[in-house]
């Protein structure tokens, strides 16, 4: 009945190759693009933003990203939090003008580039997480599996003292946190305390679709099939000609630059103010993995999917046993990891490849009913 | 199916909305993770003495008190959930109890007109209400008690501490951070060493910390810990057999609970107070009738008296009596946010006050001022007794060298307001 080729034909090479080729698919993420774009800033508020929105649509850049890495090159990495970080400080320097001391005669002299605007601050970003992304990148050339996990959560440790060290990237604040002042696009604030529900929310979506559309057209092109070779057997990949050495550095390039979007996006817009030990700790980490993990590896729907799992469920959880049922909120909180925990291994014992392919059987049956013979 | 379950949950959210709030107060509390331990006694006490008011006196000048809890975790992501969802309906004031969600607020706070009290922790330079319209500190900060553990070690050396050495062992964090401008001052002043040993969130691996300690043999150990940090720290310094008196922690290093854990060995461990202990107070007598009694008391109703208790208990007294200030100045029960801020600035802690609450000597006196949102600096130190197994005072309440502090606190208020562009009031 629904998602059938039947009578929908394609008279091109490209047209049977786009992301959608069934037409009810294709209309159906039309919708949501109008819907997120054109309808859902007018009605939402100051809750639905910061508690669901938000965190929704940055989690789905830093999955989109780590999804990359693990998924796609099947390179597994611990470092999420300590990327997303990289990412948070970058866009920091950035925006308040990045300070550069040169010793001149003697002593040491400042000097500072303008502020750059808070979209190319990001952009930025996400270009110096990619650089530190690649540095963290090199010992995978040697190491694989669980012990390039071990390499990257190293990575994620040495990061989060670095920030807490080193002064310069806090702009020597007494506190050691950054907070991110006022930043506006066209006049319309997009961080501090004054910024629009609207606003906020538009500019992480603005983001959000980018990346998706990159990260999609990546994976299914040259580049994603090299790192998929890789992923799957990476002696046999290197003998049909991939190297190895530039798949796999691409691969944390480009997933570290998504994370790195993801970690500006997280602190300039959706904190405001952030401390590194707190914000970007090992379980920012191990919260992006399970995303992927649950979401569906190697799938850019699994990592919508994923985000939306583990940001939205504790929210209605909470929602649901403290606003509607009254119950304490300490039984709450408890009761909540107990549930999310519990779905989780449900989930997963009901589909090992996570919610993208529960979705892509849900979509085969769809496409046979109601005759399924 | 999924449309029943749909109906039931936003039948079920819809239920949520509050029965129309009279004075709604929100208790942003952690009861959960690694800081449960303190976070627990002190929303016990916030929430008891508004419990009591309600049914009592029927709330505060005729006005219900209607109480909100909402759980943190002591986690910012969801102390701004918190905040979000629960700033409608004109909420009075935030509490948050996490210097970390209460940066997060300032601003927010600020631009949605909501007071925040953040007492005896927070952003320090607060203190300058000419910069910080919306946030409050008092009666104590951080610089404060920094230089109260200083005075206290200066009173004991005989005010020569120039070949000593103090090593600050701190939680890792925008917290563990604020005394450190104000201890180097103070040791330029005061010709002390210091070292600084920072302890990474949560706190439970102190072991290289307490090894340096034991090598370097620091004269005295002061301590900026919160949650499970307190409770290993204290243990390690027993394991090292650290003179227990040179031993002094921030006031939210001084509860029961950090203590007990390391036995009678953790005898003689000094923290820092802003108000008094125990609960010889008339104010428990009624507690005890009106909440405990009548089966009302919040959480499991076993932490009655401890210090973080008192403090919960404390800083719910502080925001009653705002509220009487504010209802006495605009003439109005039902008051507004903005009404609230204007009691907070105006409020002044007399003794008789205290004494008319069941308070009688419990803190010191304060006024608040436009210019001046963090009360006098005025704080006690007090000891643990493992016997008797409670903490008591052991100094008289005495004032923080405000000389250093007031030109820190106006440094760091103004960069901020000049961050921010805010325009000074109080002229």
């Amino acid at each position: 009945m629904f998602y059938r080729e039947a009578g929908d034909f394609k008279t091109s090479y490209e047209a049977d190759n786009q992301t959608f080729p069934i037409k009810f698919d294709r209309y159906r993420y039309y919708a949501v693009l109008v819907i997120a774009f054109a309808m859902v800033p007018f009605v939402i508020n100051d809750y639905w933003v910061n508690a669901v929105f938000l965190p929704f649509l940055i989690y789905s850049i830093a999955a989109i990203g780590l999804n990359i890495l693990v998924g796609y090159c099947g390179q597994v990495s611990l470092g999420t939090g300590g990327f997303m970080a990289v990412g948070a400080y970058a866009c920091y320097k950035f925006m308040t003008g990045l300070d550069i001391w040169l010793m001149q005669d003697g002593e040491w002299v400042r000097y500072a580039l303008p502020e750059i605007n808070i979209f190319f601050s990001v952009i930025l970003a996400g270009l110096v997480t990619s650089v530190v992304g690649v540095l963290f990148g090199l010992p995978s050339l040697r190491i694989k599996g669980f012990y390039l996990a071990v390499a990257t959560l190293a990575a994620q440790f040495f990061l989060v003292w670095l920030f807490n060290k080193w002064s310069w990237t806090y702009n020597y604040s007494a506190s050691g946190q950054i907070s991110a002042p006022e930043r506006t696009i066209m006049g319309v604030p997009v961080t501090g305390a004054e910024t629009a529900p609207w606003a906020a929310y538009l500019f992480c979506l603005v983001f959000l679709t980018l990346s998706a559309l990159i990260a999609r057209n990546l994976t299914r092109g040259m580049a994603g099939r090299k790192w998929m070779a890789i992923r799957d057997m990476d002696i046999a990949a290197e003998i049909i000609g991939v190297n190895p050495l530039k798949a796999k550095l691409s691969a944390f390039a480009v997933s570290s630059f998504f994370v790195g979007i993801a970690g500006a996006l997280f602190f300039a817009v959706y904190l405001g103010a952030v401390e590194v030990g707190e914000a970007f700790g090992i379980n920012k980490s191990f919260l992006v993995l399970f995303m992927v993990i649950i979401g569906g590896l190697g799938s850019i729907f699994g990592s919508f999917a994923g985000a939306a799992f583990l940001v939205l469920l504790p929210v209605l959880l909470k929602n649901t046993l403290v606003g509607g049922l009254g119950w304490p909120t300490d039984l709450a909180a408890h009761l909540e990891f107990i549930i999310v925990g519990g779905l989780i291994v449900t989930f997963l014992v009901a589909e090992p490849h996570g919610l993208a392919q529960l979705w892509r059987v849900t979509k085969e049956k769809l496409r046979l009913w109601p005759f399924p013979h | 199916m999924k449309q029943k379950l749909l109906t039931a949950v936003t039948a079920a959210v819809m239920a949520a909305g509050p029965a129309l709030a009279e004075l709604k107060i929100v208790d942003t509390s952690y009861r959960t993770g690694p800081y449960a331990a303190n976070g627990i006694p002190f929303s016990d006490g916030y929430q008891d003495y508004f419990t009591l008011l309600n049914e009592r006196d029927g709330g505060i000048g005729g006005e219900m008190i209607n109480l909100v809890e909402c759980e943190t975790g002591y986690n910012t992501e969801k102390g701004v959930e918190c905040y979000e969802g629960t700033k409608g309906d004109d909420s009075l004031v935030y509490q948050p109890l996490s210097t970390g969600i209460t940066y997060q607020l300032i601003p927010k706070a600020s631009a949605d007109g909501i007071p925040l009290h953040t007492m005896g922790y927070g952003r320090t330079s607060a203190k300058n209400g000419s910069v910080f319209k919306w946030v409050f500190n008092y009666p104590a900060n951080y610089w404060d008690g920094a230089s109260h553990a200083v005075t206290h070690i200066l009173n004991q050396n005989d005010g020569d501490i120039g070949d000593k050495t103090i090593a600050l062992v701190y939680h890792n964090s925008a917290y563990g951070k604020e005394p450190i401008r104000t201890l180097e001052k103070l040791s330029e002043k005061h010709g002390y060493d210091l070292t600084l040993l920072p302890v990474d969130h949560p706190g439970q691996e102190q072991k290289s910390q307490w090894l340096q300690i034991r090598r370097e043999k620091p004269d005295y150990v002061i301590m900026w810990g919160w949650g499970v940090m307190n409770q290993v720290a204290i243990q390690e310094a027993v394991n090292i057999r650290f003179p227990m008196e040179n031993f002094i922690g921030i006031w939210w290093s001084g509860s029961e609970n950090d203590v007990k854990a390391a036995g009678e060995r953790a005898d003689g461990y000094k923290a820092l107070t802003f108000h008094n202990l125990g609960r010889d107070y008339p104010v428990y007598d009624d507690i005890q009738e009106y909440v405990v009694d009548a089966g009302l008391a919040a959480g499991a109703g076993d932490q009655i008296g401890s210090v973080l208790y008192n403090r919960g208990m404390y800083a719910a007294m502080l925001a009653a009596e705002a509220v009487k200030t504010a209802q006495e100045m605009h003439g109005v029960a039902a008051i507004t946010p903005e009404q609230m801020r204007d009691g907070m600035e105006n409020l002044e802690i007399t003794e008789e006050k205290m004494a008319a609450i069941g308070l009688p000597n419990f803190g010191p006196e304060f006024t608040v001022t436009c210019e001046n949102h963090g009360g006098n600096g005025l704080g006690a130190v007090s000891q643990w007794d493992a016997e008797a197994g409670k903490f008591e005072l052991i100094t008289d309440y005495y004032q923080s060298d405000q000389e250093i502090i007031q030109e820190l606190v106006k440094e760091d208020s103004m960069s901020f307001a000049e961050e921010n562009d805010i325009e000074l009031r109080c002229d």
